[in-house]
């Protein structure tokens, strides 16, 4: 059940720029600590990213989340691009088909606790990701 | 939102402001690379201390302003990194790999210094 939803349409670099501010000032109120704060807006610049790279244009969705014991940040990044044929190679760090250095993926991965991701070619692309408050 | 740069003698330096975009960095790239030319500088100083996120595309865009800087024969440094951002860094992959990196501004300027005192 989460109390705050923020939807962030993605269609330009000004919006990737928007979604990670939204996303950073949720995490602070949510009591994240900064430096968390930070990790979270870079996965949020990185997810945002691939949205415009690769699809154009989709959104962003960030919210609330609570478990028995903790509270954390969910970010849901969709789109109805292309989609991703071959998930885990998009998920080895170096590997990129946009010019790009090919950390978005896996470095999000890395910055965050949980990571999910649901895409198939000509279906578009959705990536879920949660970060848990220590 | 275009970045300021400022001519300190021989030095460029360009501040960050927090929210810059792909396009404000792009534009940064091509105004930086024409005024290292266009003032013969032996030296960039980029102040990241304002921002507040270092993601894949800032830092890849820092190391081609550093290495096309290089090709006129003249240095980069990157200053004021801030520690939660190096972290987040790290994290994501991102090393700035060949890039000078110093404190602060002033800590920059002394690298540079000592540099070029050395070159003399």
């Amino acid at each position: 059940m989460s109390r705050v939803e923020i939807r962030v349409t993605i269609s330009s670099d000004q919006d990737i720029v928007l979604a990670r501010q939204k996303g950073r000032s949720l995490a602070l109120e949510l009591g994240f600590s900064s430096g968390d704060a930070t990790l979270i807006a870079t996965a949020i610049s990185e997810l945002a990213r691939n949205i415009v790279s690769y699809a154009g244009n989709g959104q962003i969705l960030l919210r609330d989340i609570q478990n028995s014991t903790r509270v954390g940040i969910s970010v849901t990044a969709s789109d109805d691009g292309p989609g991703i044929p071959n998930i885990s190679q998009a998920l080895r760090d170096g590997f990129s088909t946009s010019g790009s250095l090919g950390l978005g993926l896996p470095g999000v991965r890395r910055l965050m606790d949980e990571f999910e991701i649901n895409s198939k070619p000509g279906q578009g692309t959705k990536v879920g990701v949660k970060k848990w408050r220590p | 939102m275009e970045v300021p740069i400022l001519k300190q003698g021989q030095v460029l330096i360009a501040t960050f402001q927090a929210a810059l975009s792909d396009a404000d960095l792009n534009q940064l790239r091509s105004a930086l690379v024409q005024q290292v030319v266009r003032f013969r500088s032996r030296a960039v100083i980029v102040d990241v201390t304002a921002m507040d996120v270092m993601d894949s595309f800032a830092s890849r865009t820092l190391r081609e302003i550093a290495h096309m800087i290089r090709l006129r024969g003249a240095e980069t440094v990157i200053v004021g990194i801030q520690p939660e951002v190096a972290f987040a860094m790290v994290q994501l992959g991102l090393t700035l790999e060949g890039v000078a990196t110093a404190l602060d501004l002033e800590e920059g300027l002394a690298y540079l210094n000592q540099k070029f005192k050395i070159m003399k």
